[in-house]
């Protein structure tokens, strides 16, 4: 025989999914909260993405090029966090704003702590904060849905959260289909949701995590008498639950771990939305448990099969 | 007399982990077929877990089939028989799958397939008559490990014993060789599940088989139901959920009888023997032939192979011939396993011979042998979730890479049994089992290193 024969380690046979093609079952599961977005707030939302899209990926590729590393664009990563810092946004954000947002996500969150699978918080989250305290009236100044704007041009407007703390309240119909003022891509409850459902589906990702957030937030949202839909459907808590705190990278592996993540998300959400300065804390809280994953995984290691109690010896 | 209070699973109990692998069972209707003896045999003197055999023949002798050509040196050790007659050509040395260089005699065939006089009908009356038959047989764990036979049979008196388990899982894709065996050798295996029930005193025997073979499970239960053969009602058969890697030694005991089998230990630790279909199928003919261990049923399968099918091949036959006997390559093969996709060994050349633990040849075209490229580790905890052990591969990779014995132990990689669910569901196509068995190396190095160490501070 002539044919040189491969030799490698077992196994021989692969399940076929690559990290590519998670990243692009992420990407659709977003694209129904994209058009509803561009449908509630218009054409400027493909803008904002696009310029976060393409600047993270020009962004990736750029830091790798200076660190002589693999060029790691194909494997969309870098597409999905565009996309999520986009939804992130308030649609009229500032273009600039926007780029200097995936920088701080690609490049000084992701690439410069080892690139995919290396960074300890969230990049898109980490990024959004970033902004947030940087440029805080951009970054909360929204722009009201457009069957709201009577013609006019970008009335402006209050989160359903804000308007809360000053006691107005908003319809569950606006809340669930996402009319009110927010984030672009955060607002639309449906179509977020769809979303998670299709990863879950998909098996990408697990509903420890989105259930244990959300469901904490409604339990502590009943416990101290509020109303605990309003407090789901608002704000970033679907989102969050769903597309942020399931980051594989910044989330733990294990059951128990997973647990005690989600519910600690939705106890740091309420406790800021109902008693710190801030309207919303969604951010925050993942970003803090983000921190906190490594030492939870640590404590949730689960035991070998067969362990046996060690005796005294 | 032990209370004949037995109780069978309905269903299997709940094990964890595992994958989603293909089935590719695509010779499974296909009846073996004896593959006629080759012109030359090779047969290595290691063909067990254990000691190497000493030859007991040497170069010029005359030897006929079924005679001793390898004494077994040490009890954990299975002697070797010639699987064909003829003249020895010489002893040499031949690399194995695993890389190791072992002895092995060369045979030269003379066509006649003498059968030599020292083929004789064992008599098996009690435990003793059958541990010398299972020893004398050269009968090692056909499933794959190679464990020789009658030191498995030999259970420690303080242990006791009340299942059998007879593994016709047969988990991995393409092999379908117990699944040919169940169907073809039903009344053996059953002949032998008795005798072994009897001699051996055990409550009750469970034949587990996965579901997606319900033929075998049908032609089973039929000889096992029928009151005649089996008048107390202390043999059935088990459906096992198809999914990989239920033919695993821990995670079929715990699939059949609920029990784990404590890290280190051995299935009879929770009172279990695991003996695989065409064991048992084998140690019933020798019973009645005295025919020792010289043939065995392999699948050959895989897209460079022309015509898949199962064959009954002399041990020590090169695998280049048994590919040619079943129509050659079909393109270029670029890959050639022994044994399964998930834990079989890929071969560096083909004319390397067939041995008793094979159960499959597979050879692959370049489209099925590339390996897919090593990206980044995202974490998505796919490798955790399927493992069957328990394990967190990222945490056991990270003290490999630095190299942190005491953080290894702990993590529990000794556990791991290299099946395979790892790395197969990895989307980054990460060589996990491959660093798994970097990680027991060194860890294995290490404690050495440490006894030694203790020893001389002792000193």
């Amino acid at each position: 025989m002539t044919a040189k024969l491969y030799v490698s380690s077992s196994p021989h046979l692969r399940q076929g999914d690559t990290t590519q093609k998670i990243m692009l079952n992420v990407v659709i599961a977003l694209m129904p909260a994209l058009i509803a977005a561009v449908v509630i707030f218009g054409w400027r939302v493909l803008l904002v993405t696009g310029v976060t899209v393409g600047s993270c990926v020009l962004a990736e590729f750029i830091s790798r090029k200076v660190m002589k590393r693999k060029n790691t664009v194909f494997d969309l990563s870098a597409v999905v966090t565009g996309m999520l810092l986009a939804m992130n946004l308030p649609v009229n954000v500032n273009l600039l704003i926007a780029v200097f947002g995936s920088v701080v996500a690609i490049v000084v969150v992701k690439q410069m702590f080892g690139g995919l699978g290396q960074n300890f918080v969230n990049p898109a989250i980490a990024a959004r904060i970033v902004l947030l305290v940087s440029f805080p009236a951009q970054m909360t100044t929204w722009t009201a849905p457009l069957i709201y704007q009577n013609g006019a041009d970008a009335v402006s407007t209050a989160t359903p959260l804000a308007n809360n703390a000053n006691g107005i309240s908003t319809s569950y119909m606006d809340l669930f289909l996402g009319t009110t003022g927010g984030c672009l891509g955060e607002t639309c409850a449906i179509a977020l949701i769809i979303g998670g459902v299709y990863l879950i589906v998909k098996r990408i990702i697990s509903p420890i995590i989105p259930l244990c957030f959300i469901g904490t937030v409604a339990l502590f949202a009943v416990l101290v008498g509020q109303d605990p839909l309003f407090h789901i459907l608002s704000g970033g808590v679907i989102i969050g639950a769903f597309f942020m705190a399931t980051d594989y990278t910044t989330s733990p592996i294990t059951f128990k771990g997973k647990l005690i993540f989600g519910i600690s998300c939705g106890v740091i959400t309420m406790l800021i939305r109902l008693y710190a300065n801030l309207p919303e804390g969604v951010s925050f809280s993942i970003i803090l448990m983000n921190i906190l994953t490594p030492l939870i995984e640590r404590g949730t290691m689960p035991k070998p099969f067969g362990s046996v109690k060690k005796n005294k010896a | 007399m032990k209370t004949p209070n037995i109780t069978f699973p309905k269903h299997p109990f709940k094990t964890r982990g595992g994958a989603r692998v293909p089935h590719r069972k695509n010779t499974a209707q296909c009846e073996s077929v004896i593959m006629p003896p080759p012109s030359q045999v090779i047969i290595p003197m290691q063909q067990h877990i254990g000691a190497p055999c000493t030859p007991v023949v040497k170069a010029g002798d005359t030897v006929k089939v079924g005679q001793l050509i390898g004494k077994a040196s040490g009890f954990v050790s299975a002697p070797i028989h010639s699987s064909i007659s003829g003249t020895v050509k010489k002893i040499g040395f031949v690399t194995m799958p695993n890389g190791g260089r072992v002895q092995a005699i060369v045979i030269d065939s003379d066509g006649e397939m003498t059968v030599s006089e020292d083929v004789k009908a064992p008599t098996v009356n009690n435990l003793e008559d059958l541990l010398q038959a299972a020893q004398d047989s050269g009968l090692v764990g056909l499933g794959g490990a190679g464990f020789p036979a009658h030191v498995k049979l030999n259970v420690p008196k303080d242990k006791n014993i009340d299942t059998l388990i007879i593994n016709a899982a047969e988990c991995e894709p393409y092999i379908t060789a117990d699944h040919r065996e169940a169907l073809e050798n039903s009344w053996e295996i059953l002949s032998g599940v008795y005798t072994l029930k009897e001699i051996l005193n055990i409550d009750r025997v469970i034949i587990a088989i996965e579901n997606n073979k319900p033929d075998a499970i049908k032609v089973m239960s039929e000889i096992a139901a029928s009151k005649e053969n089996d008048p107390d009602d202390r043999v059935r058969i088990l459906s096992l959920k198809a999914r990989y890697p239920q033919g695993a030694e821990k995670v079929l005991v715990q699939a059949c009888t609920k029990r784990k089998i404590p890290a280190g230990g051995l299935p009879s630790d929770v009172g279990c023997i695991v003996m695989n279909i065409a064991s048992i199928s084998f140690l019933a003919q020798y019973i009645k032939t005295g025919m020792p261990l010289i043939t065995k049923r392999l699948t050959v399968d895989g897209s460079a192979i022309a015509n898949p099918r199962n064959v009954i091949v002399p041990i020590g036959t090169p695998i280049n011939q048994v590919i040619e006997f079943c129509g050659g390559y079909k393109g270029t093969p670029k890959k050639i396993l022994m044994g399964g996709p998930m834990m079989g060994l890929a071969i560096t050349d083909d004319t390397i011979p067939v041995l008793k633990q094979n159960n499959a040849i597979l050879a692959f075209t370049e489209q099925d042998a590339r390996l897919m490229e090593e990206t980044d580790c995202i974490r998505c905890g796919r490798c955790a979730n399927s493992c069957p052990m328990n394990l967190v591969p990222p945490v056991i990779s990270k003290c490999i890479k630095l190299k942190d014995m005491e953080a290894l132990e702990k993590s529990g990689i000794m556990t791991c049994m290299e099946c395979g669910c790892c790395a197969f569901s990895c989307p980054a196509g990460k060589h996990i089992v491959h660093n798994m068995r970097i990680g027991k190396a060194m860890l294995k190095d290490y404690k050495k290193a440490q006894s030694a160490k203790d020893k001389g501070d002792k000193k």
